[in-house]
């Protein structure tokens, strides 16, 4: 779980994740929103369902693997957050190009 | 985002609805990829001598890693991120004020040995000639598989840093800091100048790199990093509890990370119950653009990686090609500015003939060579061990695909004899990463296996596409056919 420390500036930005609303700021990434909303893991690996959560935050190990308006296999640590988006942690496989 | 920098309006979260993605230029004279110090350092300075400039990177600002959301930080220019974060503000205004074309949200999924590049913007695909081309793709954080590094809560230090340079965000609750380097250490006393309190720090540099260092100390003491790393080792190890000369470490938790255990070299070891264990140890280049454009790779025993075969100017034996920062080898922030500059003023070179900006030459290599004292002394302290490169055989190598070190030395048993052939037998390297987190820790267990050294096994061929792209993307490709050739060579 992470918090925000008092001195970050930032406008909110307002997102859904599987339906709840969650409050972010203009500038986070949607894998640092859903960790500052204490959400535990974002997805469930194709192989034996395991939960993940971002790992490396840099685009590189794709553990941070979510839907965002619809479309999977979104690294979410590379999609900024905008104001009304939808993100839906991922189950398993999602067919590339969906 | 803030209004000065012209970034948000070519950044996109929506590939639907974003069709206009921002139409890219379709011949420039150099394309640079990777806007971190190389990157930034070598656009700029080729933008100057009045080249057309290409700027591609995958990040919403530039800055890369080091200087991640350097003109964005949510942290203002206060204490927690230190000076040497706000040093890279200046590289950043220069490249945003040189004229070159600056592209963020850009992924890089191809590049041919002609220099054609395949770039995917806000779900669009396009397809840009260059006639020189600077890859400055950085480092990633080398691998450290111990069991249990797959749970939630589990992260490398690096992404933490991350988040708190772009989002002014902390770990909550109990905090174990593990690994070595100086990554780790500037990490810790960031978080101390925030205010957060960290349970342990288990060290895991092995007291023999200290013998191994020493002759190269002399280089180390004068360098621009000892100074400040010496003052922070010192801050951190006052208000920080540490335990040294750690041999073997495990996450434990279910749903998601719960403790560590560990053991040390004296024959001490514990169990340390917390929420977040965060990871590092060191840095290796990030070579999947370079390797799938041809570039071989070779493995540096010094640095225990892989590493594009380029020389010091980052020439490589592709025509027109280069590789700069530490994308060719670890070198760190000031070096990889340095050596950016180095790459542009080959590409000027080139081009140019006569630009009044190469006679820069000889400073660049003077600062460059200052900016690599040390070095040697880094890497031989910080030297990650054996147990931490090669895991034990039940803990997880290959983090897409759930694959166990036992499985990886079960097949080379079997006759497998090199990672590529690995893919086939376990599908290591084949999923989403592409090998990235896993590359290093296969090519190393499978020589271990056959008791020969990892250049003798070397590392996955890496082919395009280099980051997935879905069939929309390349369906908005122009069908030319030299488009259908290069998504082929995929
Ligand atoms: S957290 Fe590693 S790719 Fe996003």
């Amino acid at each position: 779980m992470f918090r925000r420390l008092p001195e970050a500036s930032g406008a909110s930005v307002h997102l859904t994740v599987d339906g709840n609303p969650v409050l972010a700021r203009a500038g986070d990434t949607v894998a640092a929103a859903l960790l500052a909303a204490g959400i535990e893991h974002c997805r469930t690996t194709p192989v034996t369902g395991a939960p993940r959560a971002p790992y490396c935050l840099m685009g590189v190990c794709f553990d941070c693997l979510v839907v965002v308006d619809g479309q999977g296999n979104r690294q979410g640590c590379l999609v900024q957050v905008a104001e009304g988006m939808r993100v839906e942690t991922q189950r398993g496989k999602r067919e590339i190009g969906r | 985002m803030t209004a000065q920098f012209p970034t948000s309006d070519t950044v996109s979260y929506d590939t639907k609805s974003d069709t206009k993605a921002r139409d890219l230029p379709k011949a420039v004279d150099l394309a640079v990829v990777g806007a971190g110090p190389a990157g930034l350092a070598a656009a700029t300075l080729a933008a100057s001598a009045g080249l057309s400039v290409l700027l591609l990177d995958e990040n919403a600002g530039p800055g890369g890693q080091v200087y991640r959301a350097i003109t964005t930080s949510p942290l203002g220019e206060g204490r927690v991120l230190g000076p040497d974060y706000w040093s890279g503000a200046a590289l950043a205004r220069e490249m945003l004020a040189s004229g070159a074309t600056y592209v963020p949200g850009a992924t890089v999924w191809s590049l041919s040995r002609e220099l054609e590049l395949g770039v995917s913007v806000g779900g669009q695909a396009h397809l840009v000639q260059a006639r020189r081309v600077i890859l400055a793709t950085g480092a990633l954080e080398r691998p450290m598989p111990i069991p249990g590094w797959t749970l939630p809560g589990v992260m490398t230090a690096g992404g933490a840093q991350t988040l708190l340079k772009s989002s002014g965000l902390v770990p909550e609750g109990r905090i174990v800091l593990a690994g070595c380097g100086p990554l780790l250490w500037l990490l810790a006393a960031q978080y101390l100048e925030a205010g957060v309190r960290l349970e342990a720090i288990l060290d895991t540099t092995a007291r023999e790199n200290w013998r191994a260092a020493l002759p190269e100390a002399f280089g180390f003491l004068t360098s621009p990093y000892f100074r400040k790393g010496l003052a922070l080792l010192r801050k951190v190890r006052a208000a920080v509890r540490i335990i040294s000369g750690v041999t073997t470490l495990a996450a434990e938790g279910d749903e998601s990370v719960t403790a560590v255990r560990y053991a040390t070299a004296g024959g001490e070891s514990g169990r340390i119950e917390l929420d977040t264990l965060l990871l590092h140890q060191g840095v290796v280049p990030n070579v999947n653009l370079a390797n799938a454009a041809g570039i071989p790779l070779v493995w540096d025993a010094e640095q225990l990686c892989f590493r594009p075969d380029v020389d010091a100017a980052g020439t490589s034996p592709v025509a027109g090609l280069a590789v700069a920062g530490d994308g060719a080898g670890i070198g760190g922030a000031l070096g990889a500015a340095e050596r950016g500059r180095l790459a542009a003023l080959a590409a000027i070179a080139a081009l140019k003939p006569g630009a009044p900006v190469l006679a820069q030459r000889p400073q660049v290599e003077a600062a460059l060579h200052k900016a690599l004292r040390g070095r040697a002394f880094l890497d031989r302290l910080y030297r990650p061990a054996d147990g931490f490169r090669r895991p034990a055989p039940d803990t997880i190598a290959c983090r897409c695909e759930e694959v166990t070190a036992r499985q990886v030395t079960e097949t080379v048993a079997l006759g497998c004899a090199g990672p590529n052939q690995l893919k086939s037998f376990l599908r290591t390297g084949m999923g989403p990463c592409q090998g990235r987190m896993c590359g290093l820790t296969i090519s190393e267990l499978m020589a271990e296996a056959q008791g020969v050294t990892p250049a003798e096994i070397g590392y996955y061929r890496l082919r395009a596409p280099v980051k997935p792209i879905s069939v929309a993307e390349l369906a908005s490709l122009p069908k030319d056919e030299s488009a259908m050739k290069s998504v082929e060579r995929g």
